[in-house]
């Protein structure tokens, strides 16, 4: 009945998984490789510090990088000490109960969400309903509810990694629990806490669909968080969509590509040598 | 649901909507002219706006997109001073707004260079859209299928479209449908089956134009009314415009700003 | 003593903000999209295939039967490439080249859907159309664009599971003479298996959810398709590309289009994490 010996199957089995395994990366490197080499020649310092010509055919893409860097970077504000105190909460102020299983569906569903939903909820409520209109700050409020899951697990398996003995000593010195937290435990968890939030900031640049319906896409320089502004990506779609510059499209998408290439590498980085100092 | 819960989130809104006040009360006066409506419009509205802004710095103009009636509906609402359409307004519609047309588009229609077709007749599109039509044979080209590609609900592109040649036949389900000019250009020029539409400025070389009840879709025909595919680009108002809107519309219909639409492949106003 | 009290509260009500965000959205997006169902009636909202806003006309029967379709073909790629990547990385690679490629695998998750939708209409459909036929934007070019978009996703969660597996149950898999593959599917998948279920349905949901890449590749039309080279719209494509021109009932079809997309999402997250939390719990037996 057996069509292979078990050694059979063992080399059969391992060679395919291999191939999987190959095929995976050779997709990875060729996205990359694609965008890189077809629009890395095109990233030049004045297509970074200019601001587009006829709808972007021409010249550079800086209030998109601004557009982009304060849409994120807001988020990420606002989602990062909102993240860190439900962190805290969880892991120092409650023994696992009911409320903290609620809490911990809240922010797991939240995380399963689509980002069009964040998109149409963002729109109706930031932009509609409190009045922000197509907005930076609407974009940013939207996104920062979009990554609070990931900064509070994150914070939470950071703080969770700091060692009990540390608290221990730290009560042993008569400080009140605030103190011991705020001086001692947090400091220790910051190296992982960054990790979340720089992985937030790279899931905020590279998100479309939400900023879209919230940040709306005026191409031009954000002069207050109520102006309209056009995220990278967006302007990336845009580009490529309505085949405006194929050139600086890739240009776009190759500046968006490094960035996030390096916040993952800083994320990576600053979770190695926190891992190290934990164990 | 916890009414806690919503009560830290009402605080925390309420806290941010009180901040974001404060720093809204310093920039009010400075609003922009804000322009919103048909996507079709709104990269030739940026580009005056790129224009405009070169010659008057001081000056403030802001596009955005969202759709011919969605400009419509913002110019009510009071969130845009300025709605772009790309079609004519409906019998509805006009009584409510002063539509300015401030260039015309032709409407045209495009196949891959490699079908033999060259021209068709209103009737045949008619067919060829609504999928009564479903071979190229049929109207006079190669043995293959048809594959209509059409614009979004909603897109003053699709509107005008309809409107122009449609009449009351719906376009087929089966009908591809992409969200820009580029994405329906991308198509066309990679498959010898597509039929699509478009801005007749935004053609190119790379598609063949068909000519329609035997008229070239050109400029001139658009200009002296032969060509029938053609639809106004409206700026839309409601009452008045403020001083800074005026000035940018009267720059709009200037020698230099229609010069401006023309030369992106526009055909001017009057 | 009473400060600490304090403290505590107010963290309580600020970790409650994640459970009230998703409160707002749900109240939101029920309160935008609901009325039109009740409206139009289940018969003509959910198992109508007539979508036509000019005519009054919403239904999204094409867009669910076209979501789920290119859910099950992205989630077969998925799962094919995302668990074996698991399997390589956990058990048959050196721990130094596992080092480079799991970050590079999460690295795949970083990269924006715009651009995977770019690369797929350049690439994926243009191959599709000159060597299968059919437009190219299809199920297919559908599937293996979100396939690959959540291959990291499936794959970072059954690295997991298959992690938290105890070591003895491999070494005593193979001290009793099973050879690695043996032990891998025998052992260790069955039991990492609830882990990884819940990585394919949270796949799933990244999958049912992704709107930009979809919107480019799937063609949009408004049948449901009938072969794999037929061009589908899903829920999600739907929404993004009317939603900037709708008012109305229309507006309102779209956020009921939403609705639906939402009821999907939670019953695949509720699954996945009641079948993750009963998976860690019969590990740690």
């Amino acid at each position: 009945m057996r069509l292979l010996s078990p050694a059979q199957a063992q080399k059969v089995a391992v060679a395919t998984m291999w191939t999987l395994a190959a095929i995976t990366i050779g997709i990875l490197v060729f996205i990359i490789g694609y965008i890189l080499v077809l629009g890395l020649p095109y990233v030049t310092w004045s297509f970074l510090t200019e601001a587009p010509r006829q709808m972007g055919r021409s010249g550079g893409i800086l209030p998109m990088i601004v557009a982009t860097v304060a849409v994120a970077g807001l988020a990420v504000l606002i989602a990062g000490p909102v993240g860190v105190a439900t962190a805290v909460y969880l892991t120092e102020y409650t023994r696992e109960g009911r409320l903290t299983s609620f809490i911990r569906f809240g922010a797991d569903c939240l995380a399963g969400i689509p980002s069009i939903i964040f998109g149409l909820f963002g729109f109706v409520f930031f932009t509609i309903t409190l009045g922000m209109g197509l907005s930076v700050i609407s974009g940013a409020l939207t996104l920062a509810l979009m990554v609070l899951p990931t900064i509070i697990r994150t914070a939470e398996v950071a703080i969770r990694a700091v060692p009990y003995s540390y608290r221990e000593v730290s009560y042993g010195l008569g400080t009140t629990r605030w103190q011991m937290i705020t001086k001692v435990v947090l400091p220790s968890a910051l190296p992982g806490i960054c990790t979340g939030v720089v992985l937030s900031v790279g899931r905020s640049i590279s998100e479309t669909a939400a900023v879209m319906l919230t940040a709306g896409s005026a191409p031009r320089m954000p002069e207050s968080m109520f102006d309209s502004s056009r995220t990278l990506a967006l302007h990336f779609y845009i580009l490529s969509r309505e085949g405006i510059s194929m050139t600086n499209a890739y240009a776009t998408a190759s500046v968006l590509i490094i960035s996030i290439l390096s916040l993952n590498v800083i994320a990576y980085w600053i979770m190695n040598r926190f891992m190290r100092r934990v164990r | 649901m916890s009414l806690k819960g919503l009560r830290s989130v009402s605080l925390f809104t309420a806290a941010f909507a009180i901040g974001v006040f404060c720093a809204g009360c310093g920039g009010k006066h400075a609003r922009a002219v804000n322009l919103v409506g048909s996507t079709s419009v709104q990269p030739f509205a940026e580009f005056l706006a790129e224009e405009y802004l070169t010659a008057h710095p001081t000056e403030n103009v802001e596009v955005q997109g969202g759709g011919s009636t969605a400009g419509l509906q913002a110019v009510i609402n009071g969130l845009a001073d300025i709605g772009m359409c790309s079609r004519s307004l409906t019998e509805e519609e006009s009584p409510k707004f002063t539509a300015t047309v401030i260039a015309r588009d032709g409407l045209a229609i495009v196949v891959n260079q490699s079908n033999s077709v060259t021209t068709l007749t209103t009737e045949q599109l008619r067919g060829l859209f609504s999928g009564a039509i479903r071979n190229w044979k049929e109207v006079g080209g190669h043995d293959g299928p048809v594959r209509p590609i059409t614009r979004e609900e909603g897109s003053g592109t699709r509107e005008s479209f309809v409107h122009l040649v449609m009449a009351k036949e719906r376009i087929s389900k089966s009908a591809l449908t992409q969200e820009s000019n580029g994405a329906v250009k991308e198509l066309v020029k990679g498959d010898s089956a597509a039929i699509g539409y478009m801005s007749l400025g935004l053609v190119g070389k790379e598609l063949k134009a068909i000519r329609v009840d035997d008229v070239e879709a050109s400029r001139e025909n658009v200009l002296n009314h032969s060509y029938k595919l053609a639809r106004p680009f409206l700026f839309v108002a409601q009452g008045p415009l403020r001083p800074d809107a005026q000035r940018f519309m009267d720059f709009v219909l200037s020698k230099e700003g229609q010069q401006a639409l023309e030369s992106e492949g526009l055909v001017r106003a009057q | 003593m009473k400060q600490d009290k304090a403290i505590a509260f107010a963290l309580m009500l600020i970790a409650l903000s994640a459970v009230s965000g998703l409160a707002l959205i749900t109240v939101f997006i029920f309160k935008e999209g609901l009325p039109l169902i009740l409206k139009s009636g289940a018969g003509g909202f959910f198992f109508s295939t007539d979508w036509d806003p000019k005519a009054k006309q919403f239904g999204i029967f094409s867009m669910i039967v076209g979501s789920l379709v290119v859910t099950a073909g992205a989630m077969i790629i998925g799962t094919v490439f995302g668990l074996g990547l698991a399997i390589v990385l956990t058990i048959f690679c050196p721990k130094a080249l596992a080092a480079i490629l799991k970050p590079l695998i999460e690295l795949l998750a970083g990269i924006p859907s715009v651009v995977y939708g770019f690369i797929g209409v350049v690439t994926i459909v243009p191959f599709i159309r000159d060597y299968f036929g059919g437009p190219g934007l299809s199920v297919l070019a559908t599937s293996i664009v979100l396939g690959v978009m959540v291959l990291p996703t499936v794959t970072s969660i059954s690295i997991d599971a298959l992690k938290s597996v105890p070591r003895s149950y491999w070494e005593g898999s193979i001290a009793l003479g099973a050879t690695e593959w043996q032990s891998t599917h025998m052992v260790m998948l069955k039991a990492a298996r609830s882990g990884i279920v819940a990585a394919i349905i949270l796949g799933m949901g990244r999958a049912v959810g992704e709107t930009m890449a979809v919107i480019m590749v799937c063609g949009n039309t408004l049948e449901i398709p009938s072969t794999p080279l037929d061009p589908l719209r899903t829920l999600t494509s739907n929404i993004a590309l009317e939603m900037g021109y709708a008012t109305g009932e229309h507006r309102e079809a779209l956020f009921a289009t939403a609705v639906t997309l939402f009821v999907i999402i939670m019953i695949l997250n509720i699954a996945a994490l009641t079948i993750a939390r009963r998976g860690i719990m019969s590990n740690n037996r």
